[in-house]
């Protein structure tokens, strides 16, 4: 490999942050993802009270922090929720780890099973 | 879909024959001894469900529902069913199921069992959260319970 490419391949996964970092590089923006990175998912009107923010507005910016991955809208019923990304993804690995688990007691359970009583 | 998220796998090295092995994971019953659920006099069969009553302390007043897929005889059974579906208020019929396989394969010392869990992506959030909220009020005393069986024997 060249030095150059050395450098470029480098480069990649800097360049994978870069839409999370741009979007963030809002002052808006932030304090949306501050408000959702707390906990649960958010309405557009949960996330505008208290602010002279218009829904439009909030809507707008919702969009450019989905499109880098950072925030996802989720149906509730009628209603369209907000909630932050990482916060599922986590929580998706944290139910696995849990299933995982469960799975390990049943073959544990299995092993003894057969092993002391093996006719 | 085959994400790190979606997919469960776990081996275990079984000391006794593949023969052995398969009738504790094909005879409903035995079946139901080490898994958790009763199922005492009734049969698995491909296309069909089976039922039965939860044995685990604290869960028994749940129902287990699995639908049979396949069983290739001494290699493999499968079933689909909704993972911890812990809440019997709720209708869980109308959401995707997880597939489970079970594996036999003979090897050195025993057998080799297999168990792969798929399609957990397609689990609703909201149930995700449900299955966490099981794990922090049962497992840990539920794994207290098994070192004193085996202790005990």
């Amino acid at each position: 490999m060249s030095p150059k490419r050395k450098a470029a391949a480098k480069l990649k996964p800097l360049q994978n942050c870069a839409p999370v970092f741009a979007a963030l590089g809002d002052e808006i923006r932030l304090r949306l993802v501050a408000a959702l990175c707390v906990g649960s998912a958010m309405s557009i009107t949960q996330l505008t009270y208290g602010t002279e923010i218009s829904r439009q507005a909030v809507t707008k910016h919702l969009g450019v922090l989905a499109a880098a991955g950072l925030v996802r809208d989720v149906k509730v019923g009628r209603e369209r929720l907000w909630e932050f990304e990482p916060t599922q993804l986590d929580e998706a690995r944290r139910t696995l780890e849990f299933i995982g688990q469960q799975w390990d007691h049943a073959l544990a359970k299995l092993k003894f099973a057969v092993e002391s009583n093996p006719t | 879909m085959n994400t790190s998220t979606d997919r469960i796998e776990r081996k275990v090295l079984i000391k006794a024959s593949k023969a052995r092995v398969w009738r504790a994971v094909s005879d409903a019953g035995e079946f139901g001894d080490w898994f958790g659920v009763n199922f005492k006099g009734k049969t698995f069969e491909a296309g069909k469900h089976i039922q039965g009553k939860i044995t685990y302390p604290g869960y028994e007043h749940l129902n287990m529902d699995v639908l049979i897929e396949r069983i290739v005889p001494e290699q493999l059974l499968s079933w689909r069913w909704h993972p911890a579906a812990i809440d019997p208020k709720v209708d869980y019929s109308q959401e995707p199921t997880t597939l489970v396989v079970f594996e036999l394969q003979e090897v050195d010392g025993g057998t080799l069992f297999t168990v792969v869990e798929s399609g957990l992506d397609k689990i609703p959030l909201a149930r995700r959260a449900d299955v966490l909220r099981m794990n922090s009020s049962g497992w840990d005393q539920q794994m207290e319970n098994i070192k004193k069986h085996v202790a005990k024997t």
